[in-house]
């Protein structure tokens, strides 16, 4: 697969530019169907795209409700790509990978 | 079917009241409990204050803490903007009592990857409830909500919100605008939610009234017509008809007119108290003297009245009534007797009806005297006003309060239409002064057209004002001999004299 040699090419220039990881949130609601995909598809993208150049912390909101609060949340699943800046919000299972290479600047 | 008719017979909807004025009365005790109710309206319908309203006097009056979730608003405007109506937030934020959460909503920072759902924001709400233990919540505005959701995702969510409320055994608004929405543009609240209110903005005349309708009760009677209501420095008040007049009771007290004459025309005892009374005429027939020794005579008897003026100030009406011997200053003075003015251009209709009927709840007078009704006619379409009269005397009849109204009309309408745009129809007890020629004499009179439960007088009677007050003659009392012969002997004569000229005329032509 050359577009992905080359996504993950471009990746590890941003990274080898700046030294820094990727800091990725991923909010969930328990074990939804939604959730799990999320956390399923955000996993394989990581692995596939960012080895060893990441944090993903996956944050259940019933569990940290006020978390949810502190980062306005109100659609679930969502991932806050925190670093590298701008921050970017991704809503919904990230079952697109397409757009959310797109939008954390992998594709 | 048995079971459907059994929870038919014994069960009683359970609700939660409003606490706001004549919503209640409309809702027949308040909006469903435990469950969600939609309120629809466009922009400044007041909307935000209605169901902030609902929670206030939820904490104030029904001991139930709230929650007030903010799509548009940031809390601490929120709390600002509802100060202006009397509502301290602040306190009851402190006291544990409400808890504000704005939740902010933006679409554009967010991109689509795949399917999702809006459990952010139940859990958010349900830490909220949690928090202050609370009984009712808001949610405003829905549209704001809904406007970063695609169309599925929405219908889907909207009513698992519905059911979630439910669940959690809150008693919710839930506001939305009428039109521009997804929600109404689908019929989502057709067939999901058990209330639906509306609010509305008209503006006829070049003057707004604010109006509220009962779309949908589900499992409840209702009131069907629009109610006008009033937002104002104490909040909202909406002005119900027709429940009041279920429970008017009829009085067989009698109070004196002020005018010994009058009395005795009305079956000699004057008018039935808590009974309304309409004086027409046209202009400067007497009729706010009428108005006036009557507002004196029930002062005087120690008893309290409120006169509303819609023509002339306060000032000015005493000035002239002292004129006629009537001094209603010290009657100010030691209270007894309030004046209320104000242009009828100055504000709604509603908001005068509101305005004199918060000042009845406070010093609870026996009379009312509306001088004059024909003047707030120039206030929006007819229609409007007789509507909010027949509601405003509904509500002094079960208030038990006397009420006399006068109006203005023009000499061409006496003959076309004598009953005041027919307002004289929903009176008990109507009185016509009128400007008669008796003898080449421009006479004042007075004739009561009628009077329900009571033998009255049919004469028409001569009706003096002078420095003494108002008397009323009989119309003869000035002649030997019997009016109606006086008269036809001098016609008689008059033709009689006539004809001779005109024959000697003829004559002297051949």
């Amino acid at each position: 697969m050359s577009t992905k040699s080359v996504s993950k090419l471009k990746a590890k220039r941003a990274l080898n530019g700046k030294r820094e990881k990727y800091i990725l949130k991923l909010f969930v609601a328990g074990i939804s169907p939604n959730s799990i995909r999320a956390i399923e598809n955000i996993n394989v993208i990581c692995e596939e795209h960012l080895k060893g150049k990441y944090e993903l912390e996956v944050i259940d909101i019933y569990q940290q409700p006020s978390l949810a609060l502190k980062e306005e949340i109100i659609t679930i699943p969502v991932l806050i790509k925190k670093f590298p800046l701008p921050e970017a919000r991704l809503i919904g299972d990230l079952s697109d990978a397409k757009i959310v290479l797109k939008e954390l600047r992998l594709g | 079917m048995t079971k459907g008719n059994k929870t038919m017979a014994d069960f009683k909807f359970p609700k939660s009241p409003t606490g706001i004025e004549g919503l209640d009365v409309i809702t027949n005790g308040g909006i469903p409990k435990n469950r969600p109710t939609l309120l629809l309206g466009n922009t400044g319908c007041g909307k935000t204050i209605m169901a902030m309203e609902f929670l206030i006097n939820g904490i104030v009056t029904f001991n139930e803490p709230a929650v007030f979730m903010a799509f548009e608003e940031q809390t601490d405007e929120l709390v600002l903007n509802v100060k202006s109506l009397g509502f301290d937030l602040a306190k009851h934020v402190a006291n544990n009592k409400i808890y504000l959460e704005h939740v902010k909503i933006s679409k554009n920072e967010m991109v689509d990857t795949g399917k999702y759902d809006i459990e952010g924001l139940f859990v958010r709400l349900g830490r909220a409830i949690d928090k202050v233990k609370a009984k009712r919540v808001v949610l405003d505005s829905l549209d704001t909500l809904f406007y970063s959701l695609d169309y599925q995702t929405l219908r889907m969510e909207f009513k698992r919100l519905l059911s979630w409320l439910k669940e959690r055994k809150v008693t919710a608004i839930i506001t939305a605008e009428i039109g521009d929405s997804f929600l109404t543009r689908h019929g989502l609240e057709e067939y999901v939610v058990d209330c639906v209110i509306a609010l509305d903005n008209r503006v006829t005349n070049q003057i707004s009234t604010r109006r509220l309708r009962i779309i949908k009760y589900r499992g409840s009677l209702h009131g069907n017509n629009e109610y006008p209501f009033l937002v104002d420095e104490k909040g909202i008040t909406v002005l119900p008809v027709i429940p009041e007049a279920f429970d008017q009771k009829s009085n067989t007290k009698r109070i004196s007119s002020g005018i010994e004459n009058l009395d005795e025309m009305l079956g000699k005892k004057g008018f039935y108290a808590g009974s309304s009374i309409l004086i027409s005429g046209t202009a400067g027939t007497g009729k706010t003297s009428v108005a006036a020794s009557f507002a004196y005579s029930v002062c005087k008897a120690k008893k309290t009245c409120l006169f509303a003026a819609f023509e002339e100030a306060p000032n000015q009406i005493i000035r002239n009534m002292r004129s006629i011997g009537i001094n209603l200053d010290p009657l100010v003075k030691s209270g007894i007797l309030t004046f209320y003015y104000s242009r009828p251009t100055l504000q709604n209709l509603e908001l005068h009806f509101i305005a004199i009927r918060k000042i009845i709840d406070k010093i609870k007078p026996t009379v009312v005297v509306l001088d004059p009704i024909t003047n707030l006619m120039t206030e929006g379409p007819n229609s409007d006003i007789r509507s909010m009269l027949t509601r405003f005397v509904d509500f002094l009849k079960t208030q038990q309060i006397t009420v006399m109204f006068t109006a203005a009309i023009t000499v061409g309408s006496i003959e076309r239409n004598p009953s005041d745009e027919g307002i004289s129809s929903m009176v008990d007890t109507w009185m016509m002064v009128q400007d008669i020629e008796v003898d080449a004499q421009r006479t004042r009179s007075l004739c009561v057209m009628k009077s329900r439960g009571m033998v009255h007088s049919t004469d028409v009677r001569r009706f003096k004002i002078s420095n003494k007050g108002i008397a009323l003659l009989p119309i003869m009392i000035d002649t030997e001999e019997p009016r109606s012969v006086s008269k036809r002997s001098t016609r008689e004569h008059e033709n009689l004299s006539t004809s001779k000229e005109s024959i000697g005329l003829k004559e002297t032509a051949r």
